[in-house]
């Protein structure tokens, strides 16, 4: 097969990429975006394959066919509020992808050089291409090789403890070896001295250990970051994933490669954006783990939380007119989904409103809320996003808080000095009551104290947001 | 007092005695006072001699007071500023009297306001008359014997007896406006289902706050805007129920002649501040006259009365909760604890002393105050805002694009950089332009699919390990295949679960 058919095979899936993340924009389209990525996907493998570049395609299609039972099995098995760990684990497999071709990159070199030099027979595709670099050509290669490598370790082992938080097997809190960023820092010096020893020919022991730095800074790093900032931490690896993806196809001088990975890479950007802005917090403080920037006292929480049972929920559920309920967390630790999408089926049928308000950093994914929801078969259409709801506040009945504490903070609003000020919050505390479903009095992810649950419309109803509201349920008629 | 009530006193530690046939009126014989544990007293004066403390409606007579001594407590309606003589005299006598009418507008008096109490079966009775004497119906219906169309009612004043009336007139079908001086009442008038009028004009209106929930005295120039709004309205109007009263003053004149005569043949006005001399010009209180162009004026003073066994019950519990008040013990004994904002606001003689007026309640505001508007931006304001932000991102954008810019030609000019480097850059610095400007379309709800598919669509990484699983070098081949391995799970995996996230969007 001819080399111009791969790159036109290339030029469609890139396309058919591009039109699939551009169909997200809707629901609906986003049901037929899909089929582009596949599409395009099935197109850029069988090019590579059929092409001047393939080699070994039955083992190619063999190890691709075991590769897709496995994600087959992964993807029917995983529970919808496990989804913030799947993806972080499946960039995993992206950032250590990137290593093992990076390093077989710096191995072809190597093979290239030695064969020029009259050693053994270098022979392949990506050899061949080699051979024809020049020198200058190949230091570009060999610093594009790096970066993909570096940026591929650290979204590897960053993933990993990414995963390893949210699945509740790390301490989710923020941790950090003694020396904090400090340790960081040395750990990326040591990277850009390596790198240039490695340019400078040094050998590929300089690669192996330039790959040690970076997996230990993406270790390090998403230790130091706490739970409640994942869904920022996710989109981040998001982002690297794809440039460790551009960075390998600058290598390989493979086009499509480029142009998904800056795809994705900038996909991820705008997203951690989009967090950090709902969060009101800089990248970098994010990045560099803990909140900073308190400064003073913070305000003293007056007044008291008072508790309330299952019976006068129900009895003010029963009475209200319009209902807007604002998940969290909780709601996804403790499954109660299809109970809440239970309770809004229930109270929609006597003919109330009831409406989802969606803090844009509720759980521990962007957008994990709407598809608990959407899982549940909550309809999308009365599901809101913050500034779609919250000016509807002061006309709602009675606002159902699951499972959620910082995203309904007025302190936020309220209170110069708290550590959250000036992030947007949901007005939860302006409708008429408002019920908390809380586990216990403790003040979460984030330790900072709520001064929602003691205002004088806030009752507590507490308790395991599942149970209490199957508890509820038969007390609605 | 009613049996009911009776009971609950009773409870209190008080006994209870009643004048022979008082709640007759009302619907409650006598021998179900008996019943009650009531004591039937033959006859009033009798009941004032045995009685220690001695509730009624209407403020007392002058003999009433007469017989009042130092041990006595008198519980009634009393108008203090109109019956300052009888006040000064039942004084004098050294009795407590509790006016209900001054029992202060604050929530935790609200249980023993008997104004309000009152003021709502006006409100409900004055629709009730007005549409016994008006000749058709309240809602409009299409029938087979022609359309009919709805009633339209202006309710003037919204205080408990305004909104009341809203209330029903509402209920009943017509089309309700509601006109009151304090803006601040625009939400209640809306919230039982009236249009608020509004006009338009410019003062700082009182705030009806600082004087304890009421209307004040508005100014000439709002009051001329007031008139013309209310001639504008005045010939489409079916049914007007003026309840503007001012405290201690008489009721302002509000529906003026030419009104009257612009309104329609059959239309109706009940002026429920005839007692003050009415808001409209031509009531005549205690009567109800018809003008010349046929139009019903309807000055009765005794709406409550029309409703007695309502009243009586609502006046009733007013009462009890007063005594529930004085008898904080519960074991009959009354303390008179002027400490207490209630019970002293509405004391206006004790212990041989006038204290009326009382001082203001220490416990204050009764609505919020209204937060005051932002001023109303002019469009020059705003155009001047928009031009200053369009210069600062034309400026950001251009100092970005220079130092984009900048660097991009400066990784060109490094000596000796390969033709086939500057190609594969300018794909990617395309790519990272398209993926921004696609990426920020995408719906929030989406961001969980779109990161699973943009985890899917990494794996293109294949692409690389497939290149070099062809490789001679064992080492190479075995570490591209698992690359091909582990971005082939990837491949499959996230697009699998994408396909499943966005399956169960689903609409209602």
């Amino acid at each position: 097969m001819e080399f111009g058919f791969t790159i036109a095979a290339y030029v469609v899936a890139a396309v058919l990429f591009i039109l699939s993340l551009g169909g997200l924009s809707g629901q609906e389209s986003a049901k037929r975006a899909v089929w582009y990525g596949i599409v395009g996907m099935f197109i850029a493998v069988l090019a590579t394959l059929m092409g001047p570049g393939g080699g070994l395609a039955g083992a190619s299609i063999i190890l691709i066919a075991l590769g897709a039972a496995v994600g087959y099995q992964l993807a029917t098995r995983v529970q919808m509020t496990q989804m913030p760990e799947l993806v972080a684990i499946m960039h995993s497999l992206v950032g250590l992808a990137a290593v093992f071709v990076g390093f077989n990159a710096d191995l072809t070199i190597l093979g290239v050089e030695a064969m020029k030099a009259g050693g053994a027979e270098m022979t392949g595709s990506f050899a061949d291409l080699v051979a024809k670099k020049t020198p200058i050509e190949i230091t570009i290669l060999q610093v594009e090789l790096v970066l993909g490598v570096w940026i591929g370790a650290v979204t590897f082992t960053g993933s990993v403890i990414a995963y390893g938080k949210l699945a509740g097997k790390v301490d989710t809190a923020a941790k950090q070896l003694p020396g904090g960023h400090m340790l960081n820092a040395a750990a990326a010096a040591l990277s850009v001295v390596l790198m240039f020893m490695y340019l400078a020919g040094a050998g590929s022991w300089t690669l192996l250990l330039l790959t040690l730095a970076a997996l230990f800074i993406g270790y390090h790093l998403i230790m130091g970051i706490g739970g409640a900032d994942m869904p920022v931490v996710v989109s981040m690896l998001n982002s690297y994933s794809g440039w460790a993806a551009a960075a390998i196809g600058f290598s390989l001088g493979n086009d499509l490669l480029i142009v998904v990975g800056a795809l994705v890479g900038s996909s991820g950007a705008i997203l951690s954006y989009i967090m950090c802005k709902a969060m009101n917090r800089a990248f970098v403080s994010v990045i560099l783990g803990g909140f900073g920037g308190a400064s003073g006292e913070q305000m003293a929480v007056e007044g008291e939380m008072i508790a309330i049972e299952g019976d006068g929920v129900a009895a003010a559920l029963n009475e209200a007119d319009s209902i807007v309920i604002v998940p969290g967390y909780g709601m996804a630790v403790a499954q109660a989904q299809q109970a809440v999408s239970e309770l809004t089926r229930k109270l929609r049928a006597k003919g109330k409103e009831v409406r989802f308000a969606i803090h844009p950093v509720a759980g521990r994914l962007p957008g994990h809320m709407n598809v608990l929801l959407a899982e549940a078969k909550v309809p999308y259409d009365i599901v809101l996003e913050m500034d779609e709801i919250n000016d509807d506040f002061p006309d709602t009945d009675v606002s159902i808080v699951i499972g959620s504490n910082d995203i309904v903070n007025p302190a936020a609003q309220d209170d110069p000095n708290s550590p959250i000020a000036g992030m947007p919050v949901l007005e939860v505390w302006k409708s008429k009551q408002t019920f908390v479903m809380k586990r216990g009095k403790g003040t979460g992810y984030s330790g900072i104290e709520n001064p929602l649950f003691f205002k004088e419309n806030t009752r507590m109803f507490y308790g395991d947001a599942k149970a209490s509201l199957d508890k509820l349920l038969p007390m609605i008629d | 007092m009613t049996p009911d009530s009776a009971k609950a006193l009773q409870k209190l530690g008080h006994e209870c005695l009643i004048e022979k046939g008082a709640g007759l009126a009302s619907g409650f014989t006598d021998a179900a006072y008996e019943e009650a544990g009531v004591t039937v007293i033959g006859t009033a004066a009798a009941l004032f001699k045995d009685a220690d403390i001695i509730a009624k409606v209407r403020p007392p007579s002058e003999t009433e007071v007469k017989r009042l001594n130092s041990k006595k407590t008198l519980i009634s309606f009393f108008y203090p500023v109109a019956n300052e003589a009888l006040m000064q005299q039942a004084a004098d006598k050294g009795a407590t009297v509790i006016a209900m009418d001054m029992v202060p507008r604050i929530s935790r008096a609200q249980k023993m306001d008997a104004l309000s109490s009152m003021a709502n079966i006006a409100g409900y009775r004055a629709v009730i008359e007005a549409g016994n004497n008006f000749g058709r119906f309240f809602t409009g219906q299409v029938t087979a014997a022609g359309k009919v169309p709805p009633a339209k009612v202006l309710v003037i004043g919204a205080g408990v007896a305004g909104l009341a009336a809203i209330g029903t007139a509402t209920s009943l079908g017509a089309i309700t406006y509601a006109f009151d001086v304090r803006p601040e009442v625009a939400e209640q008038v809306e919230s039982m289902g009236a249009e608020f009028v509004y006009l338009d004009f410019e003062e700082d209106q009182a705030d009806g706050a600082a004087t304890g929930g009421y209307a004040a005295v508005s100014s000439p120039e709002f009051r001329e805007a007031q008139l013309a709004k209310f001639r504008e309205l005045a010939p489409d109007i079916d049914i007007v129920i003026t309840t503007a009263l001012i405290p201690n003053r008489d009721a302002p004149k509000l529906w003026l002649k030419d009104m009257i005569a612009a309104m329609k043949p059959g239309s109706v006005i009940v002026d429920l501040a005839a007692e003050r001399g009415g808001n409209a010009e031509g009531t005549v209180a205690d009567e109800k006259v018809v003008t010349d162009n046929g139009v019903t004026i309807i000055g009765y003073t005794d709406f409550p009365s029309r409703m007695g066994a309502q009243s009586s019950s609502l006046y009733a519990t007013n009462i009890r909760h007063m005594m529930t008040d004085l008898t904080p013990e519960k074991d009959g004994v009354v303390v008179h604890d002027m400490e207490d904002d209630v019970i002293r606001g509405a004391t206006i003689t004790h212990e041989k002393a006038v204290t009326f007026p009382p001082p203001p309640p220490k416990v204050q505001a009764i609505a919020a105050q209204p937060k005051k508007a932002e001023p109303e931006k002019t469009p020059e304001q705003i155009r001047e805002e928009e031009a200053a932000a369009f210069k600062a991102q034309t400026k950001q954008q251009i100092t970005l694009l220079a130092i984009g810019g900048g660097l991009i030609l400066g990784l060109g000019a490094i000596p000796g950089m390969p033709a086939s480097f500057m190609q594969h850059f300018i794909v990617f610095v395309l790519s990272v332009f398209i993926g921004f400007q696609v990426i920020w379309n995408v719906a929030h709800s989406l961001h969980t699919p779109l990161m699973a598919v943009t985890n899917a669509i990494s794996s293109i990484i294949i692409l690389g390990a497939l290149i070099q699983i062809g490789s001679s070098s064992l080492l190479i081949t075995a570490l591209a295949a698992l690359g091909v391995f582990m971005a082939s799970v990837n491949i499959f995996g996230g697009f699998l679960v994408t396909r499943r996230m966005l399956a169960m969007f689903q609409k209602s």
